[in-house]
Protein backbone atom coordinates (compact mmCIF):
# COMPACT_ATOMS: atom_id res chain seq x y z
CA UNK A 1 0.00 0.00 0.00
CA UNK A 2 0.97 3.67 -0.79
CA UNK A 3 2.00 5.90 2.13
CA UNK A 4 -0.34 8.41 2.99
CA UNK A 5 1.81 11.09 3.86
CA UNK A 6 5.02 11.89 1.47
CA UNK A 7 7.77 13.94 1.44
CA UNK A 8 8.02 15.91 -2.43
CA UNK A 9 11.54 17.33 -3.19
CA UNK A 10 11.20 19.90 -5.89
CA UNK A 11 13.97 20.63 -8.32
CA UNK A 12 14.55 24.50 -9.12
CA UNK A 13 13.58 24.06 -12.66
CA UNK A 14 10.12 23.00 -12.07
CA UNK A 15 9.53 24.69 -8.62
CA UNK A 16 6.81 27.24 -10.25
CA UNK A 17 5.05 24.43 -12.75
CA UNK A 18 1.76 23.60 -11.57
CA UNK A 19 2.02 19.74 -10.47
CA UNK A 20 0.13 19.34 -7.28
CA UNK A 21 -3.03 20.41 -9.52
CA UNK A 22 -2.20 16.94 -11.66
CA UNK A 23 -2.82 14.72 -8.63
CA UNK A 24 -6.44 16.00 -7.93
CA UNK A 25 -7.68 16.82 -11.54
CA UNK A 26 -6.15 13.70 -13.44
CA UNK A 27 -5.76 10.91 -10.76
CA UNK A 28 -9.20 12.29 -8.40
CA UNK A 29 -7.05 12.63 -5.25
CA UNK A 30 -7.58 14.38 -2.15
CA UNK A 31 -4.72 16.11 -0.89
CA UNK A 32 -3.74 17.72 2.51
CA UNK A 33 -0.55 20.22 2.45
CA UNK A 34 1.08 19.59 5.77
CA UNK A 35 4.47 21.61 5.06
CA UNK A 36 5.05 24.04 1.96
CA UNK A 37 8.54 25.51 0.88
CA UNK A 38 8.04 26.68 -2.64
CA UNK A 39 10.05 29.75 -3.68
CA UNK A 40 10.43 30.49 -7.90
CA UNK A 41 13.01 29.38 -8.69
CA UNK A 42 14.52 27.52 -5.74
CA UNK A 43 14.25 24.10 -4.79
CA UNK A 44 11.19 23.16 -2.81
CA UNK A 45 9.94 21.18 -0.37
CA UNK A 46 6.75 19.96 0.75
CA UNK A 47 5.15 17.68 2.96
CA UNK A 48 1.40 16.30 1.55
CA UNK A 49 -0.94 13.92 2.94
CA UNK A 50 -2.75 11.98 0.15
CA UNK A 51 -5.39 9.72 -0.20
CA UNK A 52 -7.54 8.42 -2.74
CA UNK A 53 -7.23 5.02 -5.29
CA UNK A 54 -4.93 6.25 -7.70
CA UNK A 55 -1.90 7.17 -4.98
CA UNK A 56 0.49 4.96 -6.68
CA UNK A 57 0.51 5.76 -10.11
CA UNK A 58 -0.34 9.90 -8.80
CA UNK A 59 3.17 9.73 -6.79
CA UNK A 60 4.64 7.82 -10.21
CA UNK A 61 3.66 11.03 -12.15
CA UNK A 62 5.13 12.60 -9.57
CA UNK A 63 8.25 11.07 -10.11
CA UNK A 64 7.98 11.32 -13.60
CA UNK A 65 8.21 15.34 -13.17
CA UNK A 66 11.43 15.27 -11.32
CA UNK A 67 9.90 15.02 -7.96
CA UNK A 68 11.96 12.89 -5.49
CA UNK A 69 8.89 11.26 -3.38
CA UNK A 70 10.07 9.79 0.07
CA UNK A 71 7.47 8.49 2.38
CA UNK A 72 7.26 10.45 5.70
CA UNK A 73 7.48 7.65 8.15
CA UNK A 74 10.57 9.40 10.37
CA UNK A 75 11.59 12.17 12.12
CA UNK A 76 14.93 13.54 12.26
CA UNK A 77 16.89 14.32 15.80
CA UNK A 78 20.35 15.95 16.32
CA UNK A 79 22.65 13.93 18.61
CA UNK A 80 23.62 16.92 20.72
CA UNK A 81 26.66 15.33 22.11
CA UNK A 82 28.13 15.04 18.28
CA UNK A 83 27.18 18.09 16.82
CA UNK A 84 30.00 20.35 17.23
CA UNK A 85 28.12 23.50 16.06
CA UNK A 86 29.95 23.86 12.68
CA UNK A 87 27.83 24.92 10.45
CA UNK A 88 27.76 22.95 7.22
CA UNK A 89 24.01 21.98 7.34
CA UNK A 90 22.79 25.28 7.92
CA UNK A 91 23.51 26.58 3.42
CA UNK A 92 22.17 23.65 2.47
CA UNK A 93 19.25 22.94 4.94
CA UNK A 94 16.18 23.84 2.41
CA UNK A 95 13.57 24.79 5.25
CA UNK A 96 15.64 26.86 7.36
CA UNK A 97 15.02 24.27 10.30
CA UNK A 98 18.63 24.32 10.83
CA UNK A 99 20.13 27.94 11.60
CA UNK A 100 22.82 29.41 13.14
CA UNK A 101 21.72 31.95 15.97
CA UNK A 102 24.10 34.88 15.99
CA UNK A 103 26.22 36.37 17.55
CA UNK A 104 26.55 33.13 19.74
CA UNK A 105 27.32 31.08 16.17
CA UNK A 106 25.62 27.66 17.59
CA UNK A 107 23.63 25.79 15.09
CA UNK A 108 19.73 25.46 15.99
CA UNK A 109 17.42 22.64 15.02
CA UNK A 110 13.87 23.77 14.75
CA UNK A 111 12.36 20.06 14.07
CA UNK A 112 8.79 21.99 13.73
CA UNK A 113 10.66 23.18 10.30
CA UNK A 114 11.97 20.09 9.32
CA UNK A 115 10.61 18.68 5.97
CA UNK A 116 13.04 15.46 6.73
CA UNK A 117 15.14 15.97 3.03
CA UNK A 118 17.67 14.29 4.97
CA UNK A 119 20.10 16.29 3.14
CA UNK A 120 21.82 17.36 6.62
CA UNK A 121 21.58 13.41 7.85
CA UNK A 122 24.58 12.65 4.86
CA UNK A 123 26.54 16.43 4.81
CA UNK A 124 26.44 16.28 8.68
CA UNK A 125 31.00 16.19 8.90
CA UNK A 126 30.34 14.93 12.40
CA UNK A 127 26.84 12.51 11.42
CA UNK A 128 25.50 14.48 14.50
CA UNK A 129 21.82 13.99 12.13
CA UNK A 130 19.88 11.02 12.56
CA UNK A 131 17.11 9.76 11.22
CA UNK A 132 14.86 8.03 13.65
CA UNK A 133 12.10 6.02 12.27
CA UNK B 1 51.32 50.41 3.87
CA UNK B 2 48.21 51.49 5.44
CA UNK B 3 47.53 54.38 7.91
CA UNK B 4 47.09 52.33 10.88
CA UNK B 5 50.16 50.19 10.41
CA UNK B 6 52.26 52.99 9.79
CA UNK B 7 51.28 54.58 12.83
CA UNK B 8 51.68 51.58 15.07
CA UNK B 9 55.11 51.02 13.25
CA UNK B 10 55.95 54.83 14.54
CA UNK B 11 55.03 54.58 17.90
CA UNK B 12 56.33 51.03 18.55
CA UNK B 13 59.89 53.02 18.84
CA UNK B 14 59.11 54.66 22.44
CA UNK B 15 57.68 51.50 23.99
CA UNK B 16 60.48 48.57 25.23
CA UNK B 17 59.46 44.95 23.61
CA UNK B 18 58.12 42.60 26.78
CA UNK B 19 60.14 39.20 26.29
CA UNK B 20 59.06 35.89 26.90
CA UNK B 21 60.53 35.71 30.39
CA UNK B 22 59.43 38.34 31.87
CA UNK B 23 55.66 37.07 30.83
CA UNK B 24 56.53 33.57 31.76
CA UNK B 25 57.82 35.18 34.96
CA UNK B 26 54.06 36.86 35.30
CA UNK B 27 52.15 33.56 34.67
CA UNK B 28 54.36 31.39 37.20
CA UNK B 29 53.08 34.20 39.77
CA UNK B 30 49.95 34.29 38.37
CA UNK B 31 49.98 37.85 37.59
CA UNK B 32 49.59 37.82 33.60
CA UNK B 33 47.04 39.89 31.93
CA UNK B 34 45.34 37.24 29.31
CA UNK B 35 42.20 37.91 27.10
CA UNK B 36 40.89 35.84 24.29
CA UNK B 37 41.01 37.24 20.79
CA UNK B 38 37.73 38.80 20.66
CA UNK B 39 38.07 40.32 24.44
CA UNK B 40 41.38 42.24 22.77
CA UNK B 41 39.41 43.71 19.87
CA UNK B 42 36.82 44.84 22.36
CA UNK B 43 39.68 46.25 24.32
CA UNK B 44 41.36 47.74 21.30
CA UNK B 45 38.25 49.19 20.53
CA UNK B 46 37.57 51.00 24.08
CA UNK B 47 41.40 52.00 24.86
CA UNK B 48 43.45 51.57 21.57
CA UNK B 49 46.42 49.84 20.58
CA UNK B 50 48.86 51.70 22.71
CA UNK B 51 47.17 50.90 25.97
CA UNK B 52 45.86 47.77 25.27
CA UNK B 53 49.49 46.62 24.78
CA UNK B 54 50.87 47.37 27.36
CA UNK B 55 48.19 45.71 29.92
CA UNK B 56 47.64 42.59 27.92
CA UNK B 57 50.54 40.10 28.12
CA UNK B 58 49.40 37.30 26.06
CA UNK B 59 46.16 36.54 23.87
CA UNK B 60 44.71 33.06 23.14
CA UNK B 61 43.74 32.49 19.99
CA UNK B 62 41.74 29.10 18.42
CA UNK B 63 40.23 27.17 15.78
CA UNK B 64 38.39 23.74 15.49
CA UNK B 65 37.72 22.23 11.76
CA UNK B 66 38.24 19.34 9.42
CA UNK B 67 42.10 18.81 9.25
CA UNK B 68 43.14 16.48 7.03
CA UNK B 69 46.97 16.58 7.04
CA UNK B 70 46.53 14.70 10.50
CA UNK B 71 47.42 11.72 12.07
CA UNK B 72 49.18 9.77 15.36
CA UNK B 73 51.90 7.67 15.31
CA UNK B 74 52.29 4.39 17.90
CA UNK B 75 54.32 2.07 19.44
CA UNK B 76 52.51 -1.16 20.01
CA UNK B 77 55.29 -2.99 22.29
CA UNK B 78 55.91 -6.36 21.17
CA UNK B 79 54.42 -9.57 21.63
CA UNK B 80 55.71 -13.05 22.30
CA UNK B 81 56.49 -14.08 20.00
CA UNK B 82 57.61 -11.07 18.02
CA UNK B 83 56.24 -9.93 15.08
CA UNK B 84 57.55 -7.49 12.22
CA UNK B 85 54.52 -5.52 10.89
CA UNK B 86 54.80 -5.59 6.90
CA UNK B 87 50.56 -4.22 6.85
CA UNK B 88 49.00 -3.54 9.91
CA UNK B 89 44.91 -2.62 10.29
CA UNK B 90 43.66 -0.84 12.89
CA UNK B 91 39.21 -1.30 13.00
CA UNK B 92 40.19 -2.05 9.71
CA UNK B 93 42.04 1.01 8.34
CA UNK B 94 45.27 0.77 7.12
CA UNK B 95 47.90 1.96 8.97
CA UNK B 96 51.28 3.02 7.60
CA UNK B 97 53.91 0.38 8.82
CA UNK B 98 56.67 1.21 6.85
CA UNK B 99 58.75 2.05 10.54
CA UNK B 100 60.42 0.48 13.27
CA UNK B 101 59.09 -3.45 13.72
CA UNK B 102 56.15 -2.44 16.31
CA UNK B 103 55.50 1.03 15.26
CA UNK B 104 53.16 2.52 12.61
CA UNK B 105 51.62 6.05 11.66
CA UNK B 106 47.88 6.30 11.35
CA UNK B 107 46.69 9.07 8.74
CA UNK B 108 43.45 11.11 8.86
CA UNK B 109 42.13 10.42 6.04
CA UNK B 110 43.38 6.54 5.77
CA UNK B 111 40.06 4.37 4.78
CA UNK B 112 38.79 0.50 5.29
CA UNK B 113 39.98 -1.43 2.31
CA UNK B 114 36.67 -2.59 1.81
CA UNK B 115 35.07 0.89 1.41
CA UNK B 116 33.03 1.59 -1.45
CA UNK B 117 34.98 4.81 -2.02
CA UNK B 118 32.93 7.26 -4.44
CA UNK B 119 31.63 3.84 -6.31
CA UNK B 120 27.92 5.09 -5.73
CA UNK B 121 28.47 8.57 -5.66
CA UNK B 122 28.50 10.63 -2.95
CA UNK B 123 30.55 7.77 -1.09
CA UNK B 124 29.40 8.56 3.06
CA UNK B 125 32.99 7.91 4.03
CA UNK B 126 31.21 7.08 7.49
CA UNK B 127 34.10 5.81 9.01
CA UNK B 128 38.59 6.30 8.67
CA UNK B 129 41.77 7.01 10.66
CA UNK B 130 40.01 10.38 12.33
CA UNK B 131 37.49 7.89 13.77
CA UNK B 132 40.07 5.05 14.91
CA UNK B 133 42.08 8.07 16.86
CA UNK B 134 38.87 9.76 18.19
CA UNK B 135 37.66 6.26 19.70
CA UNK B 136 41.63 5.94 20.86
CA UNK B 137 40.99 8.98 22.78
CA UNK B 138 37.44 8.34 23.87
CA UNK B 139 39.52 4.91 25.52
CA UNK B 140 37.56 2.33 23.39
CA UNK B 141 38.91 -1.10 22.54
CA UNK B 142 40.51 -0.93 18.83
CA UNK B 143 40.74 -4.49 16.99
CA UNK B 144 44.60 -4.47 16.14
CA UNK B 145 45.67 -6.67 13.05
CA UNK B 146 48.75 -7.15 11.25
CA UNK B 147 50.42 -9.22 9.03
CA UNK B 148 54.58 -9.89 9.15
CA UNK B 149 56.80 -12.07 6.36
CA UNK B 150 59.17 -13.40 9.25
CA UNK B 151 62.23 -12.75 10.27
CA UNK B 152 64.77 -15.23 12.09
CA UNK B 153 64.26 -12.17 15.09
CA UNK B 154 60.51 -11.69 14.06
CA UNK B 155 59.02 -14.86 13.41
CA UNK B 156 55.81 -14.65 13.72
CA UNK B 157 53.77 -13.74 10.68
CA UNK B 158 50.36 -12.42 11.97
CA UNK B 159 48.14 -11.16 14.93
CA UNK B 160 44.56 -10.34 15.58
CA UNK B 161 44.16 -8.56 19.07
CA UNK B 162 42.47 -5.75 20.93
CA UNK B 163 43.96 -2.37 21.78
CA UNK B 164 43.19 0.55 23.94
CA UNK B 165 45.18 3.83 24.44
CA UNK B 166 46.41 2.59 27.84
CA UNK B 167 48.31 -0.33 26.36
CA UNK B 168 50.30 1.34 23.78
CA UNK B 169 53.87 2.64 24.54
CA UNK B 170 53.30 5.69 22.69
CA UNK B 171 50.61 7.18 21.07
CA UNK B 172 51.51 10.65 19.48
CA UNK B 173 48.91 12.91 17.07
CA UNK B 174 51.76 14.17 14.73
CA UNK B 175 49.93 16.95 12.11
CA UNK B 176 52.30 17.49 9.29
CA UNK B 177 49.84 20.66 8.24
CA UNK B 178 47.08 22.30 10.54
CA UNK B 179 45.51 25.68 11.66
CA UNK B 180 45.99 26.87 8.33
CA UNK B 181 45.71 30.63 8.55
CA UNK B 182 43.62 31.57 5.92
CA UNK B 183 41.08 29.82 3.38
CA UNK B 184 39.13 29.79 0.07
CA UNK B 185 35.34 30.92 0.61
CA UNK B 186 33.88 27.97 -1.72
CA UNK B 187 31.13 28.38 -4.30
CA UNK B 188 30.03 25.99 -7.69
CA UNK B 189 28.66 28.17 -10.24
CA UNK B 190 28.11 25.28 -12.11
CA UNK B 191 24.69 23.63 -13.26
CA UNK B 192 25.14 20.43 -10.85
CA UNK B 193 25.88 19.85 -7.13
CA UNK B 194 29.56 18.98 -6.17
CA UNK B 195 30.50 16.94 -2.93
CA UNK B 196 33.90 18.43 -1.93
CA UNK B 197 36.25 18.83 0.99
CA UNK B 198 34.47 22.41 1.21
CA UNK B 199 31.23 20.28 2.33
CA UNK B 200 27.80 20.07 -0.15
CA UNK B 201 27.86 23.40 -2.34
CA UNK B 202 24.64 23.51 -4.39
CA UNK B 203 24.51 24.88 -8.38
CA UNK B 204 24.36 27.99 -9.31
CA UNK B 205 26.07 30.03 -6.04
CA UNK B 206 23.67 28.18 -4.32
CA UNK B 207 25.64 28.11 -1.25
CA UNK B 208 28.99 29.28 -0.48
CA UNK B 209 30.81 27.89 2.25
CA UNK B 210 34.14 29.41 4.32
CA UNK B 211 36.41 27.78 7.12
CA UNK B 212 38.55 29.62 9.42
CA UNK B 213 37.58 30.98 12.73
CA UNK B 214 38.73 34.73 11.25
CA UNK B 215 39.49 36.53 14.34
CA UNK B 216 39.69 33.67 16.43
CA UNK B 217 41.94 32.40 14.27
CA UNK B 218 45.88 31.45 15.72
CA UNK B 219 47.66 32.43 12.29
CA UNK B 220 45.79 35.17 11.51
CA UNK B 221 46.23 36.98 14.28
CA UNK B 222 50.23 36.70 14.19
CA UNK B 223 50.39 37.45 10.15
CA UNK B 224 54.68 38.25 9.83
CA UNK B 225 55.14 35.02 12.64
CA UNK B 226 56.22 37.77 15.30
CA UNK B 227 55.52 34.91 17.97
CA UNK B 228 54.99 31.47 16.59
CA UNK B 229 57.60 29.52 15.97
CA UNK B 230 59.19 25.88 16.60
CA UNK B 231 58.50 25.17 20.30
CA UNK B 232 55.35 27.25 20.43
CA UNK B 233 53.61 25.27 23.13
CA UNK B 234 49.72 25.27 21.77
CA UNK B 235 46.61 23.51 23.08
CA UNK B 236 46.13 20.56 20.98
CA UNK B 237 43.20 18.17 20.64
CA UNK B 238 42.49 18.95 24.69
CA UNK B 239 46.14 18.58 26.25
CA UNK B 240 49.28 20.48 25.29
CA UNK B 241 50.67 20.22 22.20
CA UNK B 242 53.85 22.18 20.38
CA UNK B 243 54.64 23.32 17.58
CA UNK B 244 57.45 21.72 15.57
CA UNK B 245 57.80 23.40 11.65
CA UNK B 246 56.15 25.25 10.18
CA UNK B 247 53.41 22.99 8.33
CA UNK B 248 53.04 21.79 4.71
CA UNK B 249 51.67 24.06 2.40
CA UNK B 250 53.12 26.80 4.14
CA UNK B 251 52.71 29.82 2.00
CA UNK B 252 52.54 32.70 4.22
CA UNK B 253 53.38 35.40 1.82
CA UNK B 254 50.86 38.58 1.25
CA UNK B 255 50.03 39.24 -2.56
CA UNK B 256 50.74 42.46 -3.32
CA UNK B 257 47.96 44.50 -4.12
CA UNK B 258 46.82 48.10 -4.59
CA UNK B 259 46.99 50.25 -1.79
CA UNK B 260 43.11 50.07 -0.22
CA UNK B 261 42.61 46.16 -1.29
CA UNK B 262 42.61 43.93 1.89
CA UNK B 263 46.07 42.81 2.62
CA UNK B 264 45.42 39.22 3.72
CA UNK B 265 48.09 36.31 3.74
CA UNK B 266 47.45 33.86 1.33
CA UNK B 267 48.02 30.95 3.87
CA UNK B 268 50.42 29.65 6.41
CA UNK B 269 50.33 26.51 8.40
CA UNK B 270 51.42 24.51 11.41
CA UNK B 271 53.04 21.27 12.11
CA UNK B 272 52.30 20.15 15.37
CA UNK B 273 52.49 17.27 17.72
CA UNK B 274 51.34 16.33 21.17
CA UNK B 275 50.66 13.62 23.58
CA UNK B 276 47.60 11.53 22.11
CA UNK B 277 46.82 9.89 25.77
CA UNK B 278 46.35 13.60 27.12
CA UNK B 279 43.85 15.12 24.46
CA UNK B 280 40.03 14.19 24.47
CA UNK B 281 37.31 12.98 22.20
CA UNK B 282 35.40 16.51 22.66
CA UNK B 283 38.65 17.90 20.82
CA UNK B 284 39.51 15.37 18.15
CA UNK B 285 36.51 14.51 16.21
CA UNK B 286 36.17 12.07 13.16
CA UNK B 287 34.46 13.21 10.35
CA UNK B 288 32.76 12.63 7.13
CA UNK B 289 33.25 15.07 4.04
CA UNK B 290 30.09 13.63 1.68
CA UNK B 291 31.79 12.05 -1.64
CA UNK B 292 34.85 13.23 -0.67
CA UNK B 293 36.60 11.22 2.40
CA UNK B 294 37.43 11.31 6.01
CA UNK B 295 39.38 13.38 8.29
CA UNK B 296 39.84 14.50 11.39
CA UNK B 297 38.09 17.41 13.23
CA UNK B 298 40.81 18.96 15.54
CA UNK B 299 40.98 22.04 17.50
CA UNK B 300 44.11 24.19 18.15
CA UNK B 301 44.70 27.20 20.26
CA UNK B 302 47.97 29.42 20.14
CA UNK B 303 48.48 31.75 22.75
CA UNK B 304 50.52 34.89 21.05
CA UNK B 305 52.17 37.07 23.74
CA UNK B 306 51.96 40.90 22.92
CA UNK B 307 55.56 41.81 22.76
CA UNK B 308 54.78 45.47 21.47
CA UNK B 309 51.85 47.28 19.50
CA UNK B 310 52.34 46.11 15.92
CA UNK B 311 51.87 42.27 17.85
CA UNK B 312 48.81 43.77 19.66
CA UNK B 313 47.31 45.67 16.41
CA UNK B 314 47.56 42.62 14.19
CA UNK B 315 46.05 40.32 17.12
CA UNK B 316 43.18 42.92 17.37
CA UNK B 317 42.47 43.19 14.11
CA UNK B 318 38.35 42.22 14.30
CA UNK B 319 36.36 39.84 11.09
CA UNK B 320 35.67 42.95 9.05
CA UNK B 321 39.47 43.69 8.70
CA UNK B 322 39.98 39.74 7.56
CA UNK B 323 39.17 38.99 4.19
CA UNK B 324 38.68 35.35 2.27
CA UNK B 325 39.07 34.95 -1.94
CA UNK B 326 36.53 33.39 -3.18
CA UNK B 327 36.84 30.14 -5.16
CA UNK B 328 34.48 28.28 -7.86
CA UNK B 329 34.86 24.65 -7.27
CA UNK B 330 32.63 24.37 -10.68
CA UNK B 331 35.90 24.49 -12.88
CA UNK B 332 38.59 26.57 -11.61
CA UNK B 333 39.69 24.98 -8.07
CA UNK B 334 39.73 21.12 -10.10
CA UNK B 335 41.52 22.20 -13.04
CA UNK B 336 44.07 24.21 -10.48
CA UNK B 337 43.25 27.50 -12.68
CA UNK B 338 43.53 30.75 -11.48
CA UNK B 339 41.30 33.44 -10.43
CA UNK B 340 38.58 34.02 -7.74
CA UNK B 341 35.51 35.74 -7.65
CA UNK B 342 36.68 38.24 -5.38
CA UNK B 343 37.47 39.05 -1.65
CA UNK B 344 34.50 39.14 1.04
CA UNK B 345 35.51 40.20 4.42
CA UNK B 346 34.56 37.52 7.46
CA UNK B 347 32.11 39.89 9.18
CA UNK B 348 30.05 39.16 5.94
CA UNK B 349 30.42 35.28 5.27
CA UNK B 350 29.57 35.09 8.86
CA UNK B 351 26.56 37.30 8.76
CA UNK B 352 24.64 34.25 6.40
CA UNK B 353 24.24 36.11 3.42
CA UNK B 354 26.75 37.83 0.74
CA UNK B 355 26.42 38.91 -2.63
CA UNK B 356 28.18 37.80 -5.20
CA UNK B 357 28.11 38.23 -9.12
CA UNK B 358 24.73 40.18 -8.02
CA UNK B 359 23.03 37.27 -6.71
CA UNK B 360 22.73 37.03 -2.56
CA UNK B 361 23.92 33.55 -1.59
CA UNK B 362 23.40 32.04 1.71
CA UNK B 363 26.58 31.44 3.69
CA UNK B 364 28.03 28.72 6.02
CA UNK B 365 30.84 27.95 7.70
CA UNK B 366 32.77 24.50 8.19
CA UNK B 367 34.83 25.85 11.26
CA UNK B 368 33.54 25.93 14.32
CA UNK B 369 33.07 29.13 15.78
CA UNK B 370 31.68 28.33 18.95
CA UNK B 371 34.06 25.52 19.76
CA UNK B 372 36.88 28.04 18.64
CA UNK B 373 35.69 30.53 21.24
CA UNK B 374 35.59 27.69 23.91
CA UNK B 375 39.90 27.06 23.33
CA UNK B 376 40.46 30.29 23.69
CA UNK B 377 38.38 30.49 26.62
CA UNK B 378 40.33 27.21 28.13
CA UNK B 379 43.70 28.64 27.13
CA UNK B 380 43.15 31.72 28.79
CA UNK B 381 42.24 29.87 31.85
CA UNK B 382 45.36 27.15 31.79
CA UNK B 383 47.54 30.74 31.26
CA UNK B 384 46.39 32.87 34.02
CA UNK B 385 45.93 30.05 36.84
CA UNK B 386 49.77 29.47 35.80
CA UNK B 387 50.06 26.15 34.61
CA UNK B 388 50.64 26.34 30.89
CA UNK B 389 53.84 28.78 30.50
CA UNK B 390 54.65 29.70 26.88
CA UNK B 391 56.96 27.97 25.00
CA UNK B 392 59.96 30.82 23.45
CA UNK B 393 60.51 29.62 20.04
CA UNK B 394 63.79 27.95 19.32
CA UNK B 395 63.31 29.84 15.74
CA UNK B 396 60.43 32.08 14.27
CA UNK B 397 58.57 30.24 11.67
CA UNK B 398 58.97 31.69 7.48
CA UNK B 399 56.90 34.44 7.61
CA UNK B 400 55.64 37.07 4.15
CA UNK B 401 59.58 38.17 3.75
CA UNK B 402 60.61 34.57 2.78
CA UNK B 403 59.50 34.77 -0.34
CA UNK B 404 58.18 31.55 0.06
CA UNK B 405 56.53 30.25 -3.66
CA UNK B 406 54.67 27.51 -3.84
CA UNK B 407 55.50 24.93 -6.11
CA UNK B 408 53.42 22.80 -8.69
CA UNK B 409 53.50 18.99 -9.51
CA UNK B 410 53.57 19.25 -13.34
CA UNK B 411 53.04 16.27 -15.80
CA UNK B 412 56.85 15.64 -17.38
CA UNK B 413 57.81 13.11 -19.81
CA UNK B 414 60.95 10.69 -19.35
CA UNK B 415 63.79 12.93 -20.97
CA UNK B 416 63.81 14.40 -17.80
CA UNK B 417 64.26 11.44 -15.94
CA UNK B 418 67.03 10.29 -18.02
CA UNK B 419 68.98 13.48 -18.77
Amino acid sequence: MAPSKVVLRFPAAIADKPIIFHLVRDFDLMINILKANINPHKEGTMVLDVAGENVIEGLEFLRRQGVTVQPLTEEIVRNEERCTHCGACTAICPSGALYIERPAMLVCFDSEACVLCQLCVRACPVRAMEVRI
Amino acid sequence: MRGAERQVKKRRISLPDKTFQEINAKIKAGKAVVVTAEELIQLVAEKGVGRAAREVDVVTTGTFAPMCSSGAYFNFGHSAPRIKFHRLWLNGVPAYAGLAAVDAFLGATALPDEDPLNMNHPGEFRYGGGHVIEEFVAGKPIRLKATGYGTDCYPRREIETVITLGDLNEAVLFNPRNAYQNYACAVNTGPRTLYTYMGVLRPHSGNAHFSTSAQLSPLLKDPYFRTIGVGTRIFLGGGTGYVVHHGTQHFPGIPSLPADAPRIPSGGTLAVIGDLKRMSPQWLRGTSMLGYGATLSVGVGVPIPLLNEEICYYASRPDSDLYAPVIDFAEDYPNRRPGKLGMISYAELKSGRITLQGKEVPTAPLSSYSKAREICGILKEWIASGKFLLGEPVTLLPGPDAGIIPKTLEDRGPERRNG
